[in-house]
């Protein structure tokens, strides 16, 4: 596509605005730091240049979606390698779409969430790192270059380790940020390796397809392999997801927002801009990324039930959708393998438009956490309850967005989880010959992973919204302010939009997938061929329609003022408190326990003996168990034999120099031939 | 031209004796002063020519290497209570030796480098090897921290003998690199022995080993 020498209007357009956008994104926080620290108009400020940039970088990936070409620019730099190369194709502009709106959306939100006068110290920080951290992700969305993007790459995890311990006097938040930045720049170490491989193999740093047949398995498998790791650790595929659940539980809540629903899905645009590359892939790269996403899925979902933080379970429940993304990825890498253009147009499309509505309804899940938190001033679910009576707005934005991570019609998460559905179902029937049963297995996977999620947000929903209050605090607890409605309210209505309409969306996943198979000359079928897009949408307003008639129905049944309040019936216990309420920790208990071989969940209570026991405590908690218990053992360990080597620290300058001189003469010897030298000087 | 150039060289190598053989610490800073007014004249020698660039670097390398930076170090000992380096870890005479085996084989080995004879000066090499040997020495053996400067500014003079050969064919990036390079390892030094004298009283090294964890 990239051939029409056409340099028009719309192509200048399409490259140039989200370079515009990234500036200006970029810069938005700048402002502020010049101005003082309780002031709010810097919030303001780098809020509007956000908002202003992101309407331009979103109308520039639409004039590229409409002009249906891949607008390219090239300039050499004045770096020895790698040159300011970027080009928005379909691939490109579908992940824009969502990567441009929610860090937006999130900066608005920050104005009240995280206002300078009630965060003097870091707000400034905070917001000047939010605005690099959007432009960076534009940035590496649109690069072609290898530099480029691992610029823009590193750029991207290093603002976001800065927001991430933006609450830097908070010992959690530290931890947090350091296993965050370790595991991040063991992802970018595994893309060095990528580009280095890729340059030994093609003599060029480019994001480009490689012919077929210019590179031997064993290479490619290499490179399939380095990028599996770097990009599924920003992704956080389950063993790979060490740094999410702290990482989010610290930051703000909108930054939550945005590492969850937009930072983890650049390395899923990681993948699959990767995999369009890679030539002739073998059918087992398929069934491996298949495998991951049914692992993160279901091992995600489980651990999120058993969390007791309302941000760490949010945290965990974006492990499961990512594994829903890379099953839907998995399965068209398979399609690609086995020449099954309808698994590549319902895999790619519907781990695409996941990838949207994870963004979508996740962020408004964690602004709606966000105004929570902000009105008790703690992350416990326990500790909640009975908000749905103080905070009624942002109850239903959470219910909004509960049922859409559900997957559950009429919203969002439905479609594109019913996309992966069709795909996975299509895999058994022998139409042509090709089948991958075992690919089948996936759907009862996917099957769980919507019912667990649906349990968990009943916990979660019950726990925080209904109920009687649990803490003092929730009885004087408010509605959000507007500046922190809206943005959710926008959210919500991109979720009912895309469950009610997702032919709206076709064409961009249609042109995803063009630009994905474009590189290796595959075929593309159209979502609208292979799946009842119509169909969705009339079930959607049906559900819709019927939602309204209960209601209306029931309003018309029940007047507010026939309902009495009364406490729950408590076994005729005289003096019944807040807290003898089902906790949520209460509901999940049996969930955990049946998936307890997974997650590992601790108990500490009391003996109770005798017929009057003491007063005693209960506490239970679920750590992560790829963390804790693999990979925090094995890093002690590692420390304890290094601790071999402080014999070589002896505090003496004198020696530390000596090191360095036997590290030169070691280079020298590495170097000179010095046998050599030294044979010659003996005959001579 | 070029004979005049080896005659200053045998000169630098001299000087490093006197470096590695003085207990004064006085005289090792003259010592060292001496030798950057020789190295301040050699790039005019080695290339034959006055053009504009061999007159920055010597005016330049002058300029730092026998003015000011001596003239810190002596401020420096005029603050301190020591003359001399008592007990170095090796002894005078050891190092003095060393030096010698060291410019020895510096001269064996530069004769056999493939960059021997692209320049006129015969002795560049190898007297730039045992420069930055006897910069070592001085550095591994000496106890107090204005002797590390001192050798410090050894090593750095025979990095700048190196860095002649190649100011023709790489030749601003070069000299402003070891010049800054010197300018930021005085800088360190001269806040480590501010520090030392301050919080320990003494400008002992050695010292310094309590500070390890």
């Amino acid at each position: 596509m990239g051939d029409e020498p056409a340099e028009s209007l719309a192509w200048v357009l399409a490259v140039w605005l989200p370079l515009v956008g990234v500036i200006v994104i970029g810069a938005s926080g700048l402002p502020g730091l010049f101005l003082r620290r309780d002031s709010a108009a810097g919030e303001r400020v780098s809020a509007t240049l956000h908002v202003l940039g992101a309407a331009a970088a979103l109308a520039g990936a639409i004039v590229s979606v409409v002009a249906g070409g891949a607008a390219s620019l090239n300039v050499a730099w004045g770096l020895p390698i790698g040159s300011f190369r970027v080009e928005v194709d379909g691939l490109s502009a579908a992940f824009l779409v969502p990567l441009i709106l929610v860090p937006a959306l999130g900066s608005v939100f920050g104005v009240r969430y995280w206002s300078q006068r009630e965060h003097p110290r870091s707000g400034r920080k905070l917001r000047a790192f939010y605005g690099v951290l959007a432009a960076s992700l534009i940035l590496l969305t649109i690069a072609r270059d290898g530099v480029l993007f691992l610029l823009s790459w590193e750029g991207m995890a290093l603002s976001a380790y800065f927001l991430v311990t933006t609450d830097d006097r908070d010992p959690e938040a530290r931890a947090a940020g350091w296993v965050y930045f370790v595991a991040t720049h063991v992802g970018t170490l595994a893309l060095f390796a990528f580009f280095a491989v890729l340059y030994e193999a093609t003599g060029s740093l480019g994001l480009d397809a490689l012919p077929a047949g210019s590179a031997t398995l064993g290479v490619t498998t290499t490179l399939f392999l380095l990028g599996l790791v770097g990009f599924g650790l920003k992704a956080g595929i389950m063993p790979l997801h060490v740094w999410l659940p702290g990482a989010h539980a610290a930051a703000p809540s909108h930054v939550s927002a945005v590492l969850s629903g937009v930072v983890l899905k650049t390395g899923i645009y990681g993948l699959a801009r990767m995999t369009s590359m890679l030539p002739d892939p073998p059918v087992f790269w398929g069934g491996l990324v298949l495998t991951l996403g049914v692992i993160s899925g279901v091992a995600g979902v489980v651990f999120a039930i058993a969390q007791h933080d309302l941000k760490r379970l949010l945290a965990y429940h974006s492990i499961e959708n990512v594994g829903i993304i890379v099953m839907g990825l998995g399965l068209a890498m398979l399609g690609r393998s086995m020449g099954r253009p309808d698994w590549i147009a319902l895999g790619l499309g519907g781990a695409i438009l996941h990838v949207w509505n994870h963004s979508f309804f996740k962020s408004l899940l964690f602004f709606s956490a966000g105004s929570v938190i902000h009105q008790i001033h703690t992350r416990e679910i326990d500790r909640m309850g009975g908000l749905a009576r103080t905070m009624p707005i942002t109850a239903v934005m959470f219910l909004c967005g509960a049922v859409a991570i559900c997957g559950l019609p009429p919203l969002n998460g439905f479609v594109s989880e019913l996309l992966v559905y069709l795909g996975l179902l299509r895999t058994l029937g022998p139409a042509d010959g090709s089948s991958a049963a075992g690919a089948a297995f996936a759907a009862p996977a996917l099957a769980l992973i919507g019912a667990l999620a649906a349990a968990c947000f009943v916990k979660v929903f019950g726990a925080v919204f209904l109920g009687s209050p649990r803490e003092a605090r929730a009885h004087t607890a408010h509605e959000s302010p507007r500046a922190m409605l809206i943005p959710m309210a926008i959210l919500a209505a991109v979720c009912i939009g895309v469950g009610l309409l997702p032919s709206v969306a076709a064409p961009l996943l249609d042109g995803a997938s063009r630009a994905w198979t474009s590189g290796w000359g595959g075929t593309a079928r159209s979502l609208q061929e292979v799946a009842p897009l119509w169909w969705v949408s009339g079930m959607s307003a049906g559900v819709w329609i019927g939602a309204a008639a209960c209601v209306y129905a029931l309003r018309r049944r029940v007047r507010p003022r026939e309902i009495a309040r009364v406490g729950t019936w408590d076994c005729g216990y005289a003096a019944p408190s807040a807290r003898m309420q089902y906790s949520a920790s209460s509901l999940a208990q049996l969930l955990v326990g049946i998936f307890g071989w997974i997650v590992h969940p601790r108990e500490h209570g009391p003996h109770v003996r005798g017929l009057f026991p003491r007063p005693g405590k209960y506490h239970s908690h679920v750590h992560d168990v790829v963390l804790d218990e693999w990979i925090l053992p094995a890093m002690r360990w590692i420390a304890g034999q290094t601790m071999r080597m402080r014999v070589l620290q002896t505090g003496r300058i004198q020696v530390y120099i000596l090191y360095i001189l036997g590290a030169l003469v070691a280079l020298i010897l590495s170097i000179v031939p010095v046998l050599d030298l030294l044979g010659r000087l003996v005959t001579q | 031209m070029n004979s005049a150039a080896d005659a200053m060289l045998v000169l630098v190598l001299l000087l490093n004796f006197f470096v590695l053989g003085s207990s004064r610490i006085r005289s090792i800073i003259y010592t060292v002063a001496a030798q950057g007014v020789l190295l301040g004249i050699l790039p005019v020698l080695v290339h034959g020519e006055l053009g504009v660039r061999e007159t920055i670097v010597s005016v330049g390398a002058i300029a730092l290497k026998a003015v000011f930076i001596p003239r810190m170090l002596m401020r420096a000992m005029a603050d301190l209570p020591i003359r001399r380096e008592i007990e170095p870890l090796v002894g005078f005479r050891l190092s003095l030796l060393l030096g010698a085996a060291g410019t020895g084989i510096s001269l064996a080995l530069a004769a056999r480098l493939p960059t021997a004879g692209t320049t006129g000066a015969q002795l560049l090499v190898p007297a730039s090897f045992a420069t930055i040997l006897t910069g070592f020495i001085v550095l591994t053996t000496r106890v107090k921290a204005i002797t590390q400067v001192l050798g410090y500014l050894v090593l750095e003079n025979g990095i700048f003998i190196f860095g002649l050969l190649l100011l023709k064919a790489m030749p601003f990036l070069v000299e402003v690199g070891v010049l800054l390079d010197l300018f930021v390892a005085i800088f360190v030094m001269g806040i480590m022995i501010n520090h030392i004298s301050r919080e320990f009283s003494s400008i002992s090294t050695e010292r310094l080993s309590a500070l390890k964890e």
